[in-house]
């Protein structure tokens, strides 16, 4: 029996913009085990991004319950949050949102930085192994705009590891990539689940979201529904029938 | 986070954007070095001046006339009769802390050797008068006591009026020349001075025996003034109480009545004097402040753009764990950064502009330790300042929406 990292119960949330209420959440429950791949659906408005900022905590709920791995997020604070971000989550950002002129492992380093048990050494190998494990330890040296794409996701994906987080949130991390690119992505983030990284996406792409082990459709600020991916697609093996077109990008 | 990682995200943001943060720098380096600069001339225009003041003897005291007032009216300094050869007598048996003393009495008039003539003064003084102003007989010799009593008409000639009457390098000594039509034997002449502090000529005038001076020059029975020497500098104000008490005393001046005379000593003029210079060196400080002023405000604007400008980097910050503070901290310690490196840079740029203006006006400069601890403490306080408002709003802002940042 695995852990659960996310319990989140009747969940509501409204924004009042003036005198106009919105319920962008009118009661969720949702729950999310270690090592669950899960795919957030949904058309624009439905609630899918709101969710996508309070499972990441950088939003907090007008009402119900979010325990993330045993710790309740409501009675938090801005610090508070900020140092439950810093050690439990990692952020994957469809813009990658990399700083420039920055290296690639000054960029993964980032995260550590807000971290002052860390000491510069241990920073330093972390970040060498999380870019390791996106396979660009070669280029750590690069600035953003010497890197693709596809590579700049992957130094954000490192980036995200770093702090070995119990969760990683991705929000539409294929949406700037092209489809090739993309399943290389996706690639990446079933290798990471393998290992044992809990991984919850968001996206409007069907094809994208069969990557995942289990898909959650919002509507109307609610769960529309939950279902478990019955032909699950294996971004390796979609890879192997694609014709090679990009092979600069493999280029050590 | 701690703050050696604060330094180095500070430093690294930076240098991510070398030429924005030199050219906000440019401002601050501007301001401080004209700061420095302007300290620097000034404080070396003030001490040559008190330098050049104090080589005309720091322990001379002056005694003057007070101005006499008649139902209102100023009757000016000069025509004062308040003091008097008795007066330089009794200071002479009385004081403690004189170390020389002696009358001088003033004429002013046409001097004539041969076809030759120049308008000069004529000092009526005691031998012991150029000990007490730094005065040296260069040829020749002083008068002495017999030709005081007896009113002999000798002088010795500054070197100015040597020149004018028998031009330059010639030694008259042993001649006679027509002082007011009275004829002066010349008995020696002066070494050179040069000029004062306040671009006096102090080798125009003649030196001659004071009761000579007084009764067939000036035809007058009172002295002008009295010039004397304190034991030792920092004796000089103990002296000028004693002067006062001795001279109201004999004066016999009541309570409610001003001093009749007005004693002045040099550590005091040199005092005035600075006082003045100080002024001007504030004044021209001041100028220089109100242009680091404007450099600080350029490090606000620049580090207003720079918010706006990286918004989506504090939005990324704030998603991987920075809290407000931390971002806080990280723009407030750029802005510090930027303005510590620009004063730096800023007293460099001063220290080498005083030196050069310095050499090219021919003034003397001077950069004073004062001046660089307040330069850049001044830049502290202009990072803190003009830094704090930005990083606040960087602070404040919202995560989500600073991530959503176009």
């Amino acid at each position: 029996m695995s852990n659960t990292i996310i319990e989140i119960k009747n969940l509501r949330k409204d924004y009042h913009i003036g005198e106009v209420t919105v319920h962008a959440l009118r009661g969720v429950d949702l729950q999310i085990k270690e090592n669950e791949f899960v795919a957030i659906m949904g058309v624009s408005g439905s609630g899918k991004s709101t969710m996508l900022n309070i499972l990441g905590c950088l939003d907090k709920p007008s009402n119900g319950d979010y325990l993330l791995d045993g710790v309740d997020v409501k009675t938090m604070n801005r610090d508070e949050l900020a140092r439950l971000r810093n050690r439990k989550l990692g952020f994957v950002f469809q813009a990658y949102n990399l700083l420039p002129r920055t290296t690639a492992l000054e960029n993964v380093e980032l995260p550590l930085f807000y971290n002052s048990k860390i000491k510069s050494k241990e920073r330093y190998d972390r970040a060498v192994n999380a870019l390791e494990a996106v396979g660009l330890k070669e280029r750590m040296h690069h600035m953003p705009n010497q890197l693709s794409g596809g590579q700049q996701q992957r130094v954000a994906i490192a980036r995200s590891l770093v702090n070995d987080p119990v969760l990683i949130l991705a929000d539409e991390p294929t949406g700037n990539l092209d489809t090739r690119t993309s399943f290389e992505i996706m690639e990446l983030f079933q290798d990471l689940n393998e290992k044992g990284r809990t991984i919850v996406y968001v996206t409007h792409e069907p094809d994208i979201a069969k990557f995942a082990t289990r898909n959650v459709v919002f509507r109307d600020g609610r769960i529309q529904r939950e279902l478990v991916v019955s032909e699950r697609s294996y971004a390796r093996e979609i890879l192997k029938t694609l014709p090679v077109e990009n092979i600069e990008e493999f280029d050590a | 986070m701690n703050y050696k990682n604060l330094l180095k995200i500070a430093v690294r943001a930076l240098v991510r954007n070398k030429l924005r943060a030199i050219l906000t720098m440019l401002g601050i380096i501007i301001g401080v070095a004209s700061v420095i600069a302007m300290l620097a001339i000034g404080e070396g225009s003030k001490r040559s001046i008190t330098d050049q003041v104090s080589s005309m003897g720091t322990n001379m005291i002056m005694i003057m006339p007070n101005m006499q007032r008649r139902g209102g009216v100023s009757l000016g300094a000069s025509s004062s009769m308040a003091l008097r050869y008795s007066d330089v007598v009794t200071l002479r048996n009385e004081s403690a802390y004189l170390a020389g003393i002696s009358p001088e009495v003033r004429a002013s008039g046409q001097v004539i050797y041969g076809n030759e003539n120049t308008q000069t003064t004529i000092y009526g003084v005691s031998d012991e008068y150029l000990e007490i102003r730094k005065l040296k007989v260069g040829s020749g010799r002083l008068f002495n006591d017999s030709e005081m009593r007896s009113m002999a008409k000798v002088c010795l000639l500054g070197q100015t009026v040597v020149e004018n009457l028998f031009g330059e390098n010639s030694d008259p000594v042993g001649l006679t020349i027509r002082i007011k039509n009275l004829p002066f034997l010349i008995i020696g002449t002066l070494e050179d001075k040069g000029e004062s502090g306040m671009g006096q000529d102090q080798d125009d005038l003649i030196l001659a025996p004071w009761t000579t001076v007084q009764r067939r020059l000036a035809a007058i029975d009172y002295i002008n003034g009295i010039y004397a020497s304190a034991v030792s500098e920092d004796k000089s104000s103990l002296a000028t109480e004693e002067i006062t008490e001795i001279l109201r005393r004999t004066h016999k001046l009541k309570e409610s009545e001003e001093d009749d005379f007005r004693i002045m000593s040099q550590s005091e003029l040199i005092e005035t004097m600075s006082n003045i210079t100080d002024i001007m060196k504030y004044l021209l400080g001041a100028i220089a402040g109100i242009s680091l002023l404007v450099g600080g405000i350029g490090i606000m604007n620049i580090m207003f753009v720079s918010v706006t400008e990286r918004t989506r980097e504090i939005g990324l910050r704030m998603s991987i764990g920075g809290r407000g503070q931390d971002i806080l901290r990280q723009f407030l310690v750029e802005s510090i950064i930027l303005s510590i490196l620009g004063g730096a840079l800023g007293v460099i740029f001063g220290y080498l502009i005083a030196k050069g203006a310095g050499g090219l006006m021919n003034l003397t400069t001077f950069v004073s330790t004062q001046s660089v601890v307040l330069a850049f403490a001044v830049c502290f306080i202009i990072g803190v300042f003009f830094g704090w408002y930005p990083a606040r709003k960087a602070a404040n802002l919202n995560p989500i929406d600073a991530l959503r940042y176009e």
